[in-house]
């Protein structure tokens, strides 16, 4: 008889306190919500945002040049000296910003023909099978698209083959200009596909009512489709602007030039972490103010 | 079909890419007083092993079967080897610090700071069977060793040496010179290191040429002999030179006949030589070179110290270290080593100079700059390492 008493009245005892959590959070809904928000809010709070606290205040700590340790509290500005006393830092910022809105305009001029045919003029096959020709460069690695790059930009190598009946040579591997070409290739999907979506979405009988009015194709597109376009090309903008501007691996590789990524690597490589954070604060800054103008432009409205 | 396979060559070479500099070894056993982490005996392994290596200094075969080093240990001693590749020696110093390892092999730049701080241990070298058939160049030297104490057992060494394509460039240089005063003949086709470290070559350039600087040691540069350095460097810049930040980008330079001259490891040269389209040649200047001479060290807070010292002795023996040099491309520390790395790679130790000391003499090998110099005489300053770094973002830069 005993036996069998005990566990069942843990059971029930379990039973009960497992009711009266239930009925708690059944009473206060709030707390529901607060307490299943709690997993990833706190992710994305210290995990993420604590880390780039943490790499804030690295930028306005001391640290011991022979050894490299950073000195945490230690508080000094002397990184930010740094950086505001040798103009080769703003010279390499304003480089990488301007590499980074060229990709971008160069990318809008060639995703909007493309991505009109595909939204607008294809036919449903036809438009599956860009679809595929447009994403399929994404499953490949990023730094074989770069090597492949540099096997065509390289003095001997494929375009300097191609231009050589003209009296042309190969750009070779030094020149700013790469850096635009390669980036502008690497994220062109990202601008395609918003603006696709973006125009998929207009309807036809917007265009027919255009036409119906007298506008021709041009004006449609100036008065008509282009308005409804800007949150798509501020979407896209986003992706191809804030890659570029991030990016370190192809400067190096194909333009042997110096971006703001490459700063910041070679400082943290080489120990001086505090140099690397306070340089890594410009971007963020630049992104900041970048995202506030796209977000007036209804961009986040079509991501 | 050439290019496919040129193609997995130089993702083979973009794993293993990886930089160097550290050392050698060694000394009488310790005084009578126990140093933190001193051990007087090996006893059985822990079980465990967590090392930082530069990538390709602890290979299992997954690559090669042939080049296996750790599988074999882990078997003998119990002690699972877990490593985590360090992406340049500033990275190795704060992987250490982290106190989650056991030790690791460390360059030159990164083995003094660690010896300073105390993140490592001396090692009580008598307790390993194998230091004793190390070459007597690669021990007691001033990037393992500290107050006549070893602070580890030496893994390789090597030097950076010179490049050129023998179609280009027709005469044999024995000096620095097509890289720097006689670069016009090469102008857009020179390689460099892309590193604030490249300072150092410079100044070795200086040392022989401008005599007047009194340039002691490249890599402890007062103001004026700093500044003579970087206009050197300069005027390289500006005569077009490209710099490679790895491996794999300077092979496929010189593999398209892009780039014809410039410095390199022995690696680049040994992984052009497979090139039918081009040949290469690679001499040590009669300047001398910038180099790096790889160190196993024990932190001082090591939780598997047995294993640790089992693996420095491991790591010394014939047949594990010619496997690792070959692998990597560089100089065995042992004539045992040696006669094991001709079975791998006929005349792999004549190829990285490995019994010829005259040879290193000439290679100082990478070290950290300091404000202080390095040495004793507080009077003099000399550029730190953040003056290095801050100096080359400038130079490559503008």
């Amino acid at each position: 008889m005993s036996i069998p008493e005990g566990p069942r009245a843990n059971l029930s005892q379990q039973r009960s306190l497992t009711r009266r959590v239930t009925s708690w959070f059944n009473a206060h809904p709030r707390a529901t919500l607060r307490s299943l928000l709690a997993g990833p809010l706190g992710w994305i709070g210290l995990v993420y945002l604590g880390s780039l606290l943490i790499l804030l205040l690295h930028a306005f700590w001391a640290k011991d040049s022979f050894t490299g340790k950073v000195e945490p509290f230690n508080w000094t500005l002397d990184a930010f000296i740094q950086i505001a006393s040798n103009p080769v830092y703003s010279t390499i910022a304003l480089r990488t910003i301007g590499i980074a809105l060229l990709v971008t305009i160069t990318d809008v001029l060639l995703a909007l023909p493309i991505a009109y045919y595909m939204a607008r003029i294809a036919s449903p096959r036809k438009r599956g099978l860009l679809m595929v020709a447009v994403t399929m460069p994404l499953w490949a690695s990023y730094l074989v698209k770069v090597y492949a790059w540099r096997t065509i930009l390289q003095g001997n190598g494929f375009l300097g083959w191609a231009l050589s009946p003209l009296g042309i040579e190969g750009p070779g591997l030094s020149e700013i200009s790469n850096a635009w070409i390669v980036l502008s290739y690497l994220w062109l999907p990202y601008m395609i596909l918003p603006i696709y979506a973006g125009l998929e979405r207009i309807p036809n009988s917007l265009l027919e009512a255009s036409a119906d009015l007298g506008g021709r194709a041009g004006m449609t597109f100036r008065r008509v489709i282009f308005p409804q376009l800007i949150p798509a090309l501020a979407a896209g903008s986003i992706f191809t602007f804030s890659l570029s501007l991030g990016d370190y691996i192809v400067p190096d590789l194909v333009a042997d030039a110096k971006f703001i990524g490459n700063v910041i690597y070679d400082n943290s490589a080489l120990g001086n972490f505090p140099v690397a954070a306070a340089f890594s604060i410009l971007p963020v800054v630049v992104m900041i103010g970048y995202l506030l103008v796209t977000r007036r432009l209804g961009a986040f409205d079509s991501l | 079909m050439k290019r496919v396979k040129g193609f997995a060559l130089m993702a083979g070479l973009a794993l293993l890419v990886a930089a160097c500099g550290g050392s050698s070894t060694s000394s009488e056993p310790a005084s009578s007083e126990k140093p933190a982490g001193w051990l007087e005996s090996v006893g059985a392994g822990e079980g465990a092993l967590n090392l930082i290596i530069w990538e390709g200094y602890a290979e299992r075969g997954a690559v090669d079967p042939a080049y296996d080093w750790v599988t074999g240990f882990e078997a003998e001693t119990g002690c699972k080897v877990n490593t985590t590749s360090m992406t340049d020696s500033a990275n190795g110093v704060q992987l250490l610090q982290s106190g989650e390892y056991d030790g690791g092999s460390f360059s030159g730049d990164a083995s003094v700071r660690l010896m300073k701080a105390g993140d490592v241990a001396p090692v009580n070298v008598g307790l390993l069977a194998n230091y004793a058939n190390v070459f007597s160049g690669l021990k007691d030297k001033a990037h393992n060793s500290m107050d006549g104490m070893p602070y580890g057992v030496p893994h390789g060494r090597g030097a950076n040496v010179l490049m050129w394509n023998t179609a280009a460039v027709t005469t044999a240089p024995t000096s620095w010179d097509p890289v720097w005063e006689g670069g016009a003949a090469y102008k857009g086709k020179i390689s460099v290191y892309d590193s604030s470290i490249y300072i150092a070559d410079a100044a070795i350039h200086l040392m022989a040429t401008k005599p007047e600087l009194g340039i002691k040691d490249p890599y402890q540069l007062n103001d004026e002999q700093f500044a003579a350095a970087i206009a050197l460097l300069e005027a390289q810049r500006d005569n077009g030179a490209v710099y490679w930040g790895t491996a794999a980008d300077q092979i496929t330079s010189f593999a398209s006949g892009d780039l014809v001259v410039g410095t390199t490891w022995q690696y680049q040269a040994n992984m052009l030589a497979a090139e039918p389209a081009i040949k290469v040649d690679t001499t040590l200047p009669a300047e001398g070179s910038t180099g790096w001479s790889d160190t196993w060290m024990m932190a001082t807070k090591a939780a598997h110290p047995n294993c640790m010292y089992l693996w420095m002795d491991h790591m010394m023996s014939a047949e594990a270290n010619a496997q690792a040099t070959v692998w990597f491309g560089e100089a065995p520390t042992s004539e045992a080593a040696c006669a094991a790395a001709e079975a791998l790679s006929p005349g792999h130790c004549e190829q990285f100079h490995a019994t010829d000391e005259a040879y290193f003499d000439n290679v100082w090998y990478w070290s950290t700059p300091q404000a202080d110099c390095a040495d004793d005489d507080a009077a003099t300053m000399c550029k730190d390492q953040d003056a290095w770094v801050e100096a080359w973002t400038t130079l490559r830069g503008n």
